[in-house]
């Protein structure tokens, strides 16, 4: 991947909430979540979801995009999309226990967060390049 | 037979006037064919703007692919078979650089784990996609995949019903709107067609084989094409007599065609037993990394610059192709100034055999030029090296020279290129090729409502840096087709259409 800033978060957004959103609404009922009710779950997912969109928006691409002007092909190996999901995975299950004040359990976080992002780094690599076939010339571009 | 007043061939009228009528092909006896998109080359270029006009729902009959080559590879598989990198070789594009499918997806790396019968054969190319350029080193198809994937695209969308076999001459403007390219064909009485279109794609590829005026003199003065060769020429004799009897060989050059034959060189001593000594010339010996600033600053290190591909990778379609769009003429030239230049990716295989040859003490570098060859004694070449740091040539005798430098000659050795900047109002970039506009319109070229566009190492200096690259040729096409579709003449390929067509092309049905 040679993304540009723009492309990297208007990809993020993209996928977050079409692959990401569906995966979520599937998968947040089968998460072992004890008692909690579904609409319960269903809160906290969604707010994750929120969460690595805004915190990606805001702060991780455009770190992650200084980063990339230090190589000089001005590439981001696909291994470092799937690494990143550890410092991001980490920030929003802080922010949702500290900030947002949620009880939030940590296994059924884990699964819902790592899943997630499975999905989208899949659909990063190849899918997304069916329907949007001009997406890998404009740096990620959709817009 | 001199081109002249002829019946059927060009008339001094026709020669002289940059605009032509169909009255004036009529009278000079030259049958006209019609076809509203005409592509001219048939090699790579031409071959994926006729897939991607066929996706977009072009008819097959509305193109006609003007064109000396029997099937689009040939000039590829021709040149990389000389330069060593033949067929069961890796080539020098990424796994998504899929000629035979825009989408990129699959690509040749999960193609080829698909296509394992092991489970280490599987993991191998997906782990290596996943870390390129990280932790492993690019990966990059076989030669061979890549033909393979072309042929069948061709038998899908027809390509093969397009092609008019010849050798083009020239492109004029039509009085009554769009161009005639004119074919010169060698069958039977008639040597000349004229195809009538709206719309004319250039896909020449490189304009004209250039030698480097030392190898040039040489062979003038001595006659000699046998010890002083270009790696873009057949030269398979001199690894034959390398193996037969021990000889010292210079190359020249720092590209990934010097890197193959050194490669082959190698490989000839390890497995045939071959007992060459290499000396490897070159004009920029590159001692480490380089680059004007600390955010551009490309790998290098022996003599070599590296870089994965022939351009830095963001230029095909990240923050380096965008802001060369974006960039004033003059900054844009510098911008130009800065990403060019000779490079080889840089292989561990590869690596690990120059280290081993340097050990064993059969290859050495060195940094300069060559001022001039001569034969030397026992049907040697006596070379007159002008070293950088040092005044003055050195005198080194040698069995072989191997020029891997140099391959594109000036535009106006090609004829259709040089008629068009004649007569039909072409001009030249800031690198001196051919200037083509954002969406590979010449401008100057333009005709009411038909175009004119180019694509390849012709148009190289212009908006787009990766022009010669297979996936830069599939941007140029697609790039194209929008521009087509703008002015209402086919559809432009939407989500829809796209994962519509996505899905012929995976069940191998006609577009
Ligand atoms: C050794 C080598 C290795 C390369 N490796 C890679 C790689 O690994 N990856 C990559 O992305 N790119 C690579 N390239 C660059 C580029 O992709 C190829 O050169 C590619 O073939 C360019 O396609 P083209 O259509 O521009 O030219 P070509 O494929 O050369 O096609 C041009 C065709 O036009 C025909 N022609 C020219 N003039 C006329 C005329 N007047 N009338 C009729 N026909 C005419 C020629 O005969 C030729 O068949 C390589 C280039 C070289 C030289």
């Amino acid at each position: 991947m040679t993304p540009t800033l723009a492309g990297r978060i208007q990809s993020r957004l993209f996928l977050l909430f079409t692959a990401g959103l569906v995966w979520t609404l599937l998968i947040t009922p089968l998460l072992p979540a004890g008692f909690a009710p579904l609409t319960q779950s269903y809160r906290t997912t969604l707010i994750a979801l929120v969460l690595v969109a805004v915190l990606g928006t805001v702060l991780w691409e455009p770190l992650y995009h200084l980063l990339q002007q230090f190589r000089w092909e001005k590439d981001w190996p696909a291994i470092l999309i799937l690494l990143q999901g550890v410092p991001e995975g980490w920030l929003v299950y802080v922010v949702m226990r500290d900030v947002v004040d949620l009880p939030v359990g940590v296994l059924p976080f884990v699964i819902h967060f790592a899943t997630t992002w499975l999905v989208v780094f899949a659909c990063l690599h190849g899918p997304l390049r069916v329907p949007f076939i001009r997406w890998r010339f404009r740096g990620g571009r959709l817009i | 037979m001199p081109e002249g007043d002829a019946a059927g061939d060009l008339s001094a009228e026709l020669l002289s006037s940059p605009v032509w009528t169909d009255a004036q092909l009529a009278r000079a006896g030259i049958p006209v064919v019609d076809a509203p998109f005409v592509s001219i080359g048939g090699g790579m270029g031409s071959f994926v703007m006729v897939d991607l006009l066929r996706i977009s729902g072009f008819p097959l009959e509305n193109i006609k692919v003007l064109t000396t080559s029997d099937y689009p590879w040939e000039n590829y598989e021709y040149l990389t078979g000389v330069g060593q990198l033949p067929p069961g070789y890796r080539i020098r594009s990424d796994s998504a650089s899929t000629p035979d499918n825009i989408w990129g997806f699959p690509s040749y790396a999960v193609r080829a784990a698909f296509g394992a019968r092991s489970v280490r054969g599987f993991i191998a190319p997906i782990w290596n996609v996943l870390t390129e350029n990280l932790l492993t080193d690019y990966w990059t198809p076989l030669a061979g995949q890549v033909f393979q994937g072309m042929s069948r695209e061709a038998d899908r969308i027809g390509y093969w019903q397009t092609l008019a076999k010849g050798q083009a001459r020239m492109v004029r403007r039509r009085a009554e709107g769009g161009y005639f390219s004119i074919l010169t064909v060698e069958e039977g009485s008639t040597r000349r067609i004229a195809y009538r279109s709206s719309f004319v794609h250039l896909a020449v590829g490189y304009p004209s084989v250039r030698f480097l005026p030392d190898l040039q003199a040489y062979r003038r003065r001595y006659n000699d094409g046998y010890r002083f060769v270009n790696a873009y020429e057949p030269h398979e004799h001199v690894y034959d007599d390398l193996v037969k009897q021990p000889g010292t060989v210079l190359v020249r050059g720092g590209g990934i065609t010097a890197s193959a034959i050194l490669h082959r060189l190698f490989n000839d001593r390890e497995r045939l037993g071959a007992q060459t000594q290499v000396l490897h010339l070159m004009r920029t010996h590159v001692d480490s990394s380089h680059g004007p600033h600390v955010f551009m600053r490309r790998r290098g290190g022996d003599g070599w610059a590296y870089q994965g591909f022939n351009w830095p990778k963001a230029s095909w379609g990240g923050q380096l192709k965008v802001r060369m769009e974006k960039l004033g003429d003059e900054e844009r030239l510098r911008m130009w100034q800065t990403i060019k230049g000779t490079t080889t990716p840089y292989r561990k295989g590869w690596q690990k055999q120059l280290r081993k040859a340097r050990a064993d003490g059969c290859y050495r570098t060195l940094a300069g030029q060559i001022d001039h060859v001569d034969p030397g004694p026992d049907g040697t070449l006596a070379t007159f090296i002008r070293e950088r740091d040092s005044t003055g040539t050195r005198r080194i005798d040698v069995n072989f020279v191997i020029d891997a430098t140099g391959l594109v000659g000036d535009i106006t050795e090609h004829r259709v290129l040089a008629d068009l900047l004649e007569y039909t109002g072409a001009e030249r970039n800031g690198l001196g090729r051919l200037q083509v506009s954002p969406t590979f319109e010449v401008p100057g070229a333009r005709h009411g409502d038909s175009r004119l566009y180019a694509a390849g190492a012709t148009t190289e200096g212009s908006y787009y840096a990766p022009v010669d690259s297979l996936l830069g040729l599939q941007y140029a096409a697609l790039t194209i087709c929008d521009d087509l579709a703008r002015l209402g003449f086919c559809r432009r390929i939407g989500p829809i259409r796209s994962i519509s067509q996505w899905w012929k092309w995976m069940r191998n049905v006609t577009p």
